[in-house]
């Protein structure tokens, strides 16, 4: 078959299973999946320049999908005031005597020779470390304890505040898209320290490396509650698209939503979710664009040279090593940019739910099943497994009830089997992952 | 090689898999996974080793398998948190030491920790004898120094994989059994082990048994040391008017694994090889 006639059937496909949604779980839900389809889709468009265009191994997705989400705080949320007159600046001091001291002891290394500079490392390594702890700690203590349970963080930098209208009801605030950019220099900024000291060493090294600083990144956004407010969230981040409330109080809309036969509520959650919807896939169009002229150009080709061959690449006279880090700077960008948008879509910052198994194992079967080097097929898979992933435990469920009709109720094996339906996600993917690794590895949409 | 690290990642899927309650079981546990290990290995890993995969399609291939792995395991177990010790909890109370020595601390080992020493240290002996004593144990090892060498002096690679991975399956239950006495049943937990096992291993240096388990040790006890609260110790040493206020951890526990990870970057950056010269590549 023509393949542009099969990816156009394939898309279409996805296209139905939405609709099918759309029909049997109604619009919200089938809106729901595809906003977070559309952001999967950007993730599985980062890792897929990484993986496909060079062959770089990461699992440390979640991190920078993290990192995007610490963008939008910093942007979305209203400063406080009181916490940055009380502590901010011995924190950020401390911040910087730490970093001093990693600076030092580089310059020490370099300037002392034998034994002095084993002890000399030793010595300012541990001075530092105090000093470090003690400013720093001084600072955190009294930030976190400006109004713990509102604030207790040093907010963002959103000083034009919330927006409301006479009635006193939210306007959308479009100071917070800036935060998508940011969540992508945060994201390369990480992958830069990744990359600088593992890209040069063997190749697994670099997924080592990606797998801890995930863990790290999350364990920071957890525990640093002067940052983001730690395991208790921040709530309320502000919307670059209408409120449903503030829609639902506009007898304009509700006049117009009538007209179309619809409720004000389900027209207002339907118009909101449309905006996002619009907003994503402008920024998918974009990435999307900005890939596929990239993969078409000298660069791209050089890329995938080193990836079939580095060897010959690096006879060829390529820099094989500063192109990877090139690469892995901007495919973890663009995982910045998804976990921005993905926490704007959410509203609030979570970062407890931040699983290796969503964010990183979820992208990287995104990536295989749509066909690994293909920036449509990343797209493709982006959707088709999200959409497979939240309706894998409905279709489980259904399968499960099924299989255990013939069952009487109460039967243990029969409770056994619908409380399995829960797991069934895990489970499903890891076998699609196999079977299309295993039988079509190059996957729906293969690389050309 | 790449043997190794599909064998620590499926090593830690299937770990908790047959977690017997008590130790008795054990060899019943390690007789199911190795069957298991063995079924996965010819239905998954066969196809790509007999096309010379490349390394990290085996390992995109074990992740996989890892997440299959855990799903079965929640369908099979469930993910409630599940405790096995049973019989006498503590081998030394906390109390029981204080009245017997007249110290103002306490010190209380438990009977699972106990178990775990003993058994760690004849499973090592056990694998070091396996290693250098036997002639299968030899074989292995030429077939991971130089393939086609071994496969010249008639190895067969089909059997090396096989006992491989059967040791593998045992030492993997074992620690799984382990951990489950001494800790609890989670079905999350495993991936949380994934890096202070990676990192001891590189640590140590790959392909030395000897290496593992130094790296195992520097890890363990780096975590510990950064993440312990030091105003236990320093209640003693100091005069009262110097006493901290504070725990005096130099870093919370919730860092745990960044200690790890920053030991495996040193390491790394400084001897590539590990502590034990182990392989490079």
């Amino acid at each position: 078959m023509n393949p542009v006639l099969k990816n156009t059937l394939l898309f279409a496909g996805v296209g139905v299973l939405l609709v099918g949604t759309g029909m049997v779980q109604g619009w919200n839900a089938a809106l729901f999946i595809l906003n977070m389809g559309l952001v999967s889709a950007i993730m599985a468009l980062g890792v897929n320049l990484q993986w496909g265009f060079a062959g770089l191994f990461n699992i440390g997705i979640m991190g920078f999908v993290a990192l995007g989400g610490l963008a939008t705080v910093i942007i979305g949320m209203p400063p406080v005031p009181q916490a940055w007159s009380a502590g901010a600046a011995q924190t950020f001091a401390g911040l910087f005597l730490g970093v001093a001291t990693v600076v030092g002891v580089i310059f020490l290394r370099r300037k002392l020779t034998g034994r002095a500079k084993t002890i000399g490392t030793i010595v300012a390594l541990i001075a530092g470390f105090f000093i470090y702890r003690a400013v720093f700690d001084a600072g955190v203590a009294k930030i976190e304890a400006v109004d713990p349970a509102l604030t207790g963080y040093l907010g963002g930098l959103n000083i034009f505040g919330p927006h409301r209208d006479a009635n006193d009801m939210l306007l959308p605030d479009l100071f917070i898209l800036l935060a998508w950019p940011l969540g992508g220099v945060l994201a390369a900024g990480a992958a830069w320290v990744i990359g600088k000291t593992a890209l040069g060493l063997r190749s697994d090294y670099l997924a080592i490396a990606t797998l801890g600083i995930a863990e790290i990144i999350i364990a920071v956004m957890k525990n640093e509650d002067w940052l983001a407010r730690g395991v208790k969230n921040v709530n309320g981040l502000p919307r670059p698209v209408p409120y449903e409330v503030t829609l639902q109080s506009d007898p304009d809309f509700v006049a117009r939503a009538a007209s179309y036969g619809l409720d004000a509520v389900t027209a207002s959650t339907i118009y909101t979710k449309l905006c996002y919807t619009g907003l994503f896939a402008l920024v998918l169009v974009i990435l999307l664009w900005l890939a596929q002229t990239a993969l078409k150009s000298p660069w791209g080709r050089m890329m995938r040279a080193i990836r079939d061959n580095e060897t010959a690449a690096r006879a060829m006279g390529k820099n094989v090593t500063a192109r990877h880090l090139q690469i892995f700077i901007l495919g973890s960008a663009m995982c910045g940019i998804a976990g921005a948008m993905m926490t704007t879509l959410d509203g609030q910052l979570t970062p407890g739910t931040y699983q290796p198994l969503r964010f990183t194992f979820l992208i990287w079967v995104m990536v295989i099943v749509g066909g690994s080097g293909n920036n449509f097929g990343a797209v493709l898979g982006g959707i088709l497994i999200w959409w497979l992933w939240v309706e894998v435990e409905p279709i489980g469920l259904g399968l499960m009830n099924l299989l255990s009709s013939g069952l009487a109720d109460g039967n243990p094996l029969k409770d056994r089997m619908i409380e399995a339906a829960a797991h069934m996600r895990l489970f499903t993917m890891g076998i699609l992952m196999l079977v299309v690794l295993r039988f079509s590895p190059r996957g729906l949409i293969p690389e050309r | 090689m790449t043997i190794k690290v599909t064998a620590v990642l499926i090593g830690m899927g299937i770990t908790f898999g047959p977690l017997p309650t008590a130790l008795l079981a054990l060899p019943f546990g390690i007789g199911a996974t190795i069957i298991l290990v063995l079924l996965t290995d010819w239905l998954i890993y066969k196809f790509y080793r007999d096309q010379k995969a490349k390394p990290v399609i085996l390992v995109i291939v074990s992740m996989g398998v890892m997440f299959v792995m855990n799903g079965i395991v929640r369908f099979a177990i469930g993910v409630e948190d599940i405790r096995f010790a049973d019989g006498e909890r503590f081998l030394i109370t906390a109390k029981g030491f204080k009245d017997a020595t007249g110290l103002d601390e306490g010190l209380a080992i438990k009977t699972t920790q106990a178990i775990t020493v003993v058994v760690a240290v004849m499973v090592v002996a056990l694998l070091f004898w396996f290693l250098n004593k036997t002639k299968t144990g030899k074989s292995m090892r030429a077939f991971s120094d130089n393939e086609d060498l071994a496969l010249l002096s008639g190895i067969n690679p089909d059997w090396v994989v096989k006992v491989t991975w059967m040791i593998v399956a045992a030492l993997a239950t074992t620690a799984g059994v382990l951990y489950g006495l001494d800790k609890s049943f989670k079905a999350f937990t495993y991936f949380q082990l994934l890096l202070p096992i990676f990192a001891a291993a590189i640590v140590g240096g790959l392909g030395s048994p000897l290496g593992a388990i130094a790296g195992g040790f520097v890890i363990a006890f780096s975590e510990v040391t950064v993440t312990y609260a030091w105003k236990k110790v320093l209640v003693y040493l100091m005069p009262d008017s110097l006493e901290p206020d504070g725990l005096v951890q130099l870093m919370s526990t919730d860092y745990k694994f960044a200690v790890s990870f920053a030991i495996l970057i040193i390491v790394l950056l400084f001897k590539p090889t590990g502590l034990f010269k182990g392989q490079s590549v």
